[in-house]
């Protein structure tokens, strides 16, 4: 057994966290920064975090991941990192030539109280920052929220810094996508696309870390928001957050600061989030939905209702993200599945009411905590077994223990491709997460099936 | 065999690497390429000329992007993290912990499903704001507390994240206090992120507490004839099984390894092993020469990177041990293996000769896989290490000009002396003198360069700039780096191996190791999946007439 330790008997635990279920700040902000076009990551502290971040999100997605770092040393941690960040910013301008850094903190930085725009003044004082070039920061103290509130703290300082409100409208929306991956943000836009609707996506890492092999290597590829875009969102006719911890805060920035109502929703993972994310651009721009997109929504309810036998009763445990956990929950529990231990490491205090309200029809009891581990996911398992994981790859530690298939989703992906490419959001991401839990599913009682009663038709 | 030199591609053979150089210096700010310069080294190996001087262990240049890690990422992850039976706490906010939880490949075997396993779990004191306010060493505390009760280890490790240092948190005082209350040793390091230049410090500081801690606190000696301990090998991809596997044909025990496939008491053990060697110079060398010192044991450098490397490697211990029936069993393990290894060689030659590799990778890497390519015909033209020091390039002759700056000043040099009760000379004076007349040499590392080719760049703490230049000039057959250089390399198409992970490959020590690198290159140099790259359009975009005639 590879989690051998690991004790049924559930005992309480103040002091020590085992088998994490999140990550830190600052690589929530790098991940959002990737996505503004011409931009490269800063990361004011040690060159660790930097690396760290640096190789988790490169073994995510199987991609370049460039970002600089101050590399402090014992001097700048006990001076301060203004000459580290000053010359930094000299040398990714000279070398690297990008259009935006995006500097945030680490905890280390934020211990010492380095004041960021101070010192970008101060590089800016002295020529340090090109004509028509940017750099933006956001506070990322690692000790406090998680890599989700990193990513939505980056995204708000895009609105904080480039965001302008002429007086006069566009004919736009804009669509904070959450934290996603490169192909839901893809999605995401094609069903805006459908419907007719025009679109600034911010962070938009489509492009960026999902690039084709060309025998080339572009260290700012095409994708990204572009800051030109990002200036306009202040005069766009609405906006609308997908998942309210990622997106909540920029979209009310957006609201405060040029007075663009916002709409904040769930991610549209299944199809009554979906249904809702289309309803909604719908409404706000009084628009029809096209056939293309109902025929979507037709095959994933087909799909739902033609193979609903082996979804019926099937129980399941969770990790994540809260954002992904609440559409994901109310998918699953809208064809007849039940996830029965879910936990976050992100905490918030709407999380948990909100996933009791979705499982309040539930015919066993409902273990739900964030922030919690996933040392007590496992516990809670070995208590009341499963039928399904969905989570990260650490899950698959657990999935080999326990001898319950996992389906592999959230951050990180350390072991399997796809996410990058095919999306989980909207009718077709349903379609995709469905065919996934069949096949996981099926392949189990293929696996397991008597000879006698093994089965060619299913 | 023809010489190496006649098989380099004449185009490469041509390229002036002092113009590579100023090519490479030419975009940086001034001060950038000033520093640089002395970090880029083009090799020169003629006569019994001094070593030219390379910069290394100097501070990272702010926003170059580099390849190095940090301070806790060498101590806890490399060194620290193949152990199985140590709980290792990280005192800090979630990231470390998280970031340094089973990414590095280090396997482990324990002898029984219900021996100690530690590996698989990440534990964190996950720090929250009002932690860093009014300090971590009440959580810390309970932490341990917490982790004691639930596993009952043989030993608690802890480690600082950065904020630890500078909020002034005492790890070592909370694990002396444990220490005592639990009746089990628990011992801290404090390794924060932003000590030394470099993951190197880490090492350092994880080296230094395992020796003041751990090491000679078990006096159990173990059977066997010829014992030895494996210094610097972190078992990656299961190099240190297939050592073992050798090793233990030879009959020769190995006492421990640090630290790969290692347990607690292999440490507290290693004090009864009567011979050091090392395979990793950079991460361990302090540690011979503090057992040395400590408990008598002599070191010698060696290598199970390479066929011919690994053979030499054994005959090196045989030698020392001054047995006749263990340099014969020497020599028949190693008559059995190299067939097959010559049989494959050989095929995969045919294949690869002349093929041109770069490598940059860690603190002895870039040096020992050289051996590897060399034996299937490839040219490394280019090469350096991530966090190396001087006398890993220069060799071990530079130690005592070395500076010792600000930044090396911090970590803890251990004033050691002979053990009262422990010291014990393996060898007489006379002994030892006799093996140096006959050529025997102890404690020696002649370093990367000495072994590289004339005109080869040698380039320390390289920046992601120099590697795209260095591509667009040389564009060699392979690459070899870790995994945040692998995509952007790849991307170019060059395939790209990773020298720290193996990506999923390995183990490439030993003899069967050889035999998987040679077959590795092999696939990825010789694939025909580089060669797809472009549409039948792109390769002839212009339309055929007929077509649109019709």
């Amino acid at each position: 057994m590879l989690l051998r330790h690991t004790p049924k008997e559930i005992t309480e635990r103040s002091a020590l966290t085992i088998n994490p279920a999140k990550t830190c700040q600052p690589i929530g902000a790098m991940y959002a920064a990737l996505g503004i076009h011409g931009c490269l990551p800063h990361s004011h502290g040690s060159q660790g975090c930097c690396a760290y971040h640096r190789s988790a999100l490169t073994r995510h997605y199987k991609e370049p991941v460039m970002a600089a770092t101050s590399s402090f040393t014992e001097g700048s941690s006990v001076f301060g990192g203004q000459a580290n960040l000053v010359q930094a910013i000299d040398n990714i301008f000279t070398i690297y030539e990008p259009e935006v850094i995006a500097v945030h903190t680490t905890c280390l930085s934020e211990t010492i109280g380095d004041d960021i725009p101070q010192i970008t003044r101060k590089a800016e004082a002295d020529g340090k920052i090109p004509e028509g070039k940017y750099v933006i920061h956001v506070n990322t103290p690692s000790y406090v929220g998680t890599h989700v509130t990193g990513f939505a703290n980056m995204t708000k300082a895009m609105v904080d810094y480039f965001a302008k409100s002429t007086g006069q409208k566009i004919d736009q929306i804009n669509i904070i996508p959450g934290y996603v991956e490169p192909s839901d943000m893809e999605e995401i836009k094609r069903i805006a696309e459908m419907m007719g609707v025009r679109v600034v996506m911010f962070p938009d890492t489509s492009k960026v870390l999902n690039r084709p092999q060309t025998g080339k290597y572009e260290m700012f590829p095409e994708g990204g928001v572009t800051v030109e875009a990002l200036k306009t969102t202040g005069d766009s006719l609405a906006t609308i957050g997908l998942g309210r911890l990622a997106s909540g805060p920029a979209a009310q920035a957006l609201d405060t600061k040029c007075n663009v109502p916002c709409e904040i929703l769930d991610l549209p993972i299944g199809f009554k989030a979906t249904d809702r994310f289309v309803d909604t651009l719908r409404k706000t721009l009084g628009i029809t939905v096209p056939d293309s997109l109902n025929n979507e929504r037709g095959q994933l309810l087909d799909i739902v209702t033609d193979m609903h036998q082996y979804f019926y009763g099937k129980k399941v445990a969770l990790a994540g993200d809260p954002d992904h956990l609440i559409a994901l929950t109310e998918f699953l529990v809208s064809i007849d599945m039940w996830p029965i231990h879910i936990v976050t490491g992100t905490s918030g205090k709407k999380f948990e009411p909100r996933i009791r309200e979705i499982t309040k029809d539930s015919p066993y009891p409902i273990n739900v905590k964030a922030p919690g581990d996933m040392f007590l996911l496992h516990q809670w398992i070995k208590n009341e077994p499963v039928d399904l994981l969905m989570g990260n790859t650490y899950m698959k530690y657990i999935a080999r223990d326990e001898d319950v298939p996992l389906i592999r989703m959230g951050f990180p992906i350390l072991d399997r491709i796809g996410h990058s490419y095919f999306p989980i959001v909207g009718y077709r991401g349903g379609m995709r997460l469905l065919e996934k839990i069949l096949d996981a599913i099926l392949d189990r009682q293929d696996r397991d099936a008597p000879e006698e009663s093994f089965e060619l038709v299913m | 065999m023809k010489a190496l030199n006649e098989n380099i591609p004449i185009e490469t053979e041509q390229i002036d690497p002092q113009e590579v150089k100023q090519e490479l210096l030419k975009k940086y700010p001034t001060k950038v390429a000033r520093k640089r310069a002395k970090q880029i080294i083009v090799n020169k190996v003629a006569g019994e000329q001094e070593m030219q001087e390379i910069g290394a262990n100097t501070r990272t240049i702010p926003g170059i992007i580099t390849q190095r890690g940090c301070t806790y990422a060498g101590c806890k992850g490399v060194i620290m993290g193949p152990t199985r039976d140590i709980v290792n706490i990280t005192h800090g906010p979630i990231g470390c912990g998280f970031y340094s939880w089973l990414t590095r490949r280090n396997q482990t075997r324990p002898d029984g499903p219900e021996d100690d396993n530690f590996m698989t779990y990440c534990f964190s004191t996950d720090m929250k704001e009002e932690n860093i306010v009014f300090g971590g060493e009440k959580k810390l505390r309970a932490a341990v507390q917490e982790a004691y009760d639930l596993f009952k280890p043989k030993a608690i490790s802890i480690f600082s994240t950065c904020p630890v240092g500078l909020i002034g948190d005492d790890v070592h005082s909370v694990a002396r206090e444990m220490k005592e209350q639990l009746g089990i040793n628990v011992f801290g390091f404090s390794c924060e992120g932003y000590k030394g230049v470099s993951q190197s410090a880490g090492h350092h500081i994880a080296n230094n507490g395992i020796f003041k801690n751990v090491v000679g606190l078990n006096d159990n000696v173990k059977e066997g004839k010829y014992k030895i301990n494996l210094l610097g090998e972190y078992n990656i991809g299961g190099d240190a099984f297939e050592i073992d596997r050798i090793l233990s044909d030879c009959e020769i025990t190995v006492v421990s390894t640090f630290s790969g496939n290692s347990t607690y008491d292999q440490f507290a053990n290693a004090h009864t092993a009567d011979l050091n060697t090392i395979m990793c110079h950079r991460s361990i060398n302090y540690v011979a020469e503090m057992m040395e010192t400590k408990f008598g044991i002599p070191w010698i450098k060696i290598n199970f990177i390479g066929a011919s490397a690994s053979a030499k490697t054994l005959r090196k211990i045989a030698n020392y041990f001054e047995n006749e029936e263990l340099k014969q069993r020497v020599e028949e393990v190693i008559a059995r293996e190299m067939p097959e290894v010559i049989k494959v060689r050989d095929e995969v030659r045919a294949r690869c000769e002349g093929k041109v590799a770069m490598l940059f990778v860690g603190g002895s890497r870039a040096h020992h896989y050289q051996e590897l390519f060399k034996e299937i015909g490839m040219k490394t033209i280019s090469a350096g290490y991530e966090f190396a020091h001087r006398d890993d390039y220069e060799g071990r002759t530079v130690l005592p000009s070395i500076k010792v700056d600000a930044d090396s000043r911090n970590i803890e040099e251990l004033e050691i002396h002979p053990d009262p009760e422990r010291f014990r000379p393996r060898k007489t004076d006379e002994q030892l003198k006799k093996l140096q007349d006959e050529g025997f040499r102890f404690k020696d590392y002649d370093g990367m360069m000495r072994e590289m080719s004339d005109r080869s760049l040698v380039i320390d703490d390289i920046s992601q700039y120099e590697s795209e230049q260095l591509i667009e000039i040389y564009k060699p057959a392979i690459f070899c780096a870790g995994i945040k250089e692998k995509y952007a390399i790849q991307k170019k198409g060059i395939p790209m191996k990773q020298l720290h992970s193996y990506d999923s490959g390995g183990p490439y020590a030993g003899f069967r190791g050889a035999i998987n690198f040679y077959r590795e290159i092999d696939r990825m140099v010789n694939s025909q999946v580089w060669k797809h790259i472009k549409a039948p359009w792109q390769e002839s975009p212009e339309l055929a007439a007929k077509y649109a005639c019709d």
